[in-house]
């Protein structure tokens, strides 16, 4: 990781509009606030962890990253080009240095298409005039780089495992050598022991050729080892970023301290005395988010003054460590 | 023992490691489609008779001794006993009730059942699948307009449209296509939808986003041939239907014009005179019944074949 910053987002926001249902066809539409006012930045060869529960925005954010969701609001700087200003023709062409890694390995590759002609198509998308034998070349070197057999070139998704398939994935992101790469939740659709294969190939494969990874994932301790830092979310807003380390074992931000209570610990005598700190009610909706503080309905220690405004991501004195809380803080 | 077996396992070992720069093949979803449905022995069997009955439409006519318009005045004045079928007088399948040799009259409709069938089908299955994709592709209010356009269409009584059509511009068999063409597409166009509508949100079409890809070559690459299956086990269903709605038109005196005819015109001709003279009604009759179940058989192999779900 060097501190040369390549991603620079600010003050995103993404809103989806819902009509009602049995509405007229011309009354205003209800806005979903999937990402609601995040800022953050990305630098060369790190790896961003992006932690929450579910329906808090992870993905939505991620793909607005890469310009495959459009922002309603903000800017997305990268290489200090706004992608959120480009055409469709200039952003596709940025396509080349964003890519990403899917959730469902099988359901990501084309039932129809043999896996040569999947890791080759975005080859061919940018270099149509690229002769067959050095495209075919081309992705062999790729599947062995991720720890495919290069004969199995003209064999079909459906004929490969789960852990086989995320690899194809990977070799698809990774051909045409781009600088970052989204991954969505790469591991939680394969079983345990295959995940650590798949973690360790991405980690190889990013100290190879320096990418920076946004990993996004459920699995707190999988997210740990593989991110340099960490950021915490909570319906469409960043409540802490720090560095990994930092965040597991000095988390600050109350609903981080309650994540991370949830973490298993792999030692039976202290998982039976821990006590999780359970937070009371559902997330709120996101059409309707709270005043203030998103996280103050449930916050357990929320003051008077959380409802009215909403604080913000302010870095606290001991360097790499952001948090969004009034309790700390000034 | 267990030295030979180990022996054994290092053979194979070397034996594989020599493989290993061989490319191994596999086997697409398309070639494992092909492999279930030659499995199926009724459909192959239906194949087999279907192209029978196209040779006997396309070359039936080598062996006729008589053109199809053509009135053997003899075999008229005795229809019952000189016109029954018979290989001596020529007429293997007997003559109709005006004296024309059957069999000659019979490959003449077979070409037109068969081509009303397939033709029309074609038509359907090219607009329908054309306007499905590109509405369930483009979504949004333009899929809406689309679709009401289709439901629109599809609540205009189609029999009297055709009626219509026959009586405004006359007998002709180019209209035939258009009036079961224009009409039968709409359900093509809802399957197709409805299916692109589901591929549209799977992740391998939004991989292919994030890659960069042309609209235009994901509808091409990604969604086409992820439909092809199902609209062709919907076409080789629709052909059938296709060859009864023709025979309907025909039956009601609306279809073909004379001296022409189809499987359809010969039953009508055949029911009058059923009480006489029988095979002017079977012979038409058995190609149009045989056809039928074999297109249908064939559909039944297509859709287990290309049914992922049977897997």
């Amino acid at each position: 990781m060097t501190n040369n910053r390549i991603m620079q987002v600010q003050d995103l926001k993404v809103h989806f509009d819902i009509q009602p249902e049995n509405s007229w066809p011309w009354t205003k539409p209800l806005s979903l606030k999937a990402v609601d006012g995040v800022s953050l930045d990305i630098f060369e060869g790190e790896t961003l962890g992006i932690v929450g529960e579910s329906g808090c925005g992870k993905s939505t954010l991620a793909r607005a990253l890469i310009g495959m969701l459009p922002a309603r609001e903000g800017k997305v700087a990268w290489l200090g080009q706004d992608l959120t200003q480009l055409d469709k023709r200039s952003m596709r062409a940025k396509r080349q240095e964003l890519q990403m890694i899917f959730q469902d390995p099988l359901a990501s590759l084309n039932p129809r298409m043999n896996i040569g002609d999947i890791i080759a198509e975005p080859l061919q998308t940018f270099f149509p005039n690229m002769p067959k034998a050095e495209r075919k070349q081309k992705v062999q070197d790729m599947m062995a780089k991720v720890g495919l057999l290069p004969n199995l070139i003209n064999r079909y998704p459906h004929e490969f495992s789960g852990g086989q398939c995320q690899r194809i994935g990977i070799a698809r992101a990774l051909i045409l050598e781009p600088k970052l790469v989204i991954c969505d939740e790469p591991v939680s659709a394969l079983d345990v022991s295959i995940q650590a294969q798949v973690i360790n190939l991405l980690m190889a494969l990013q100290k190879e050729m320096g990418l920076s990874l946004v990993f996004i994932a459920h699995d707190l301790s999988v997210v740990r080892h593989i991110s340099d830092r960490v950021m915490v979310m909570y319906l469409g807003n960043a409540m802490e970023v720090a560095e990994a380390n930092e965040l597991y074992t000095n988390p600050q931000h109350p609903y981080t301290k309650a994540l991370m209570s949830a973490v298993p610990i792999p030692d039976p005598m202290i998982e039976r005395n821990k006590t999780i700190e359970l937070l009371q009610g559902d997330l709120p909706s996101p059409i309707n988010p709270p005043s203030g503080c998103v996280f103050r309905t449930r916050c357990p220690q929320a003051l008077a003054k959380c409802a009215d405004y909403a604080p913000a991501l302010q870095t606290l004195p001991d360097a790499e460590h952001q948090i969004a809380c009034h309790l700390i803080g000034p | 023992m267990l030295f030979k077996s180990r022996q054994a396992v290092s053979q194979l070992a070397a034996a594989l490691a020599d493989n290993d720069n061989a490319v191994l093949e596999g086997r697409s979803l398309w070639q494992d489609a092909r492999r279930r449905f030659f499995h199926n022995k009724a459909a192959v069997v239906s194949l087999f008779i279907i192209g029978l009955i196209i040779l006997f439409a396309l070359g039936g006519s080598q062996f006729a001794q008589y053109s199809y318009e053509e009135i053997d005045w003899l075999a008229l004045s005795d229809p019952v006993s000189l016109g029954r079928p018979s290989i001596e007088t020529g007429h293997y399948f007997g003559t109709d009730k005006l004296g024309r040799d059957l069999y000659a009259r019979t490959v003449q409709g077979s070409q037109i059942s068969l081509l009303v069938g397939i033709l029309s089908s074609l038509v359907a299955i090219l607009i329908g699948t054309l306007y499905g994709a590109a509405s369930g592709f483009i979504g949004g209010r333009v899929d809406s307009f689309m679709m009401r356009i289709v439901e629109i269409l599809s609540a205009m009584p189609f029999m009297f449209f055709v009626i219509m059509l026959m009586v405004m511009f006359g007998r002709q068999i180019i209209l035939i296509f258009v009036a079961i063409g224009a009409v039968s597409w709409l359900d093509m166009a809802r399957i197709v939808r409805g299916q692109t509508l589901s591929l549209k949100n799977k992740e391998f079409i939004e991989a292919a986003n994030a890659c960069g890809v042309s609209q235009w070559r994901i509808l091409v690459r990604h969604i086409v041939p992820n439909v092809l299956g199902i609209v062709l086990v919907y076409a080789s269903l629709m052909i059938p239907g296709m060859i009864v709605f023709e025979s309907f038109i025909s039956f009601l005196g609306l279809g073909v014009q004379e001296p022409q005819t189809s499987w359809g015109a010969l039953i009508n001709e055949g029911v009058a005179t059923m009480e006489i003279a029988l095979w002017q009604l079977l012979f038409p009759l058995t190609f149009l019944v045989v056809t039928l179940f074999c297109f249908n058989f064939v559909g039944d192999g297509l859709r287990d074949a290309l049914d992922p779900k049977e897997r």
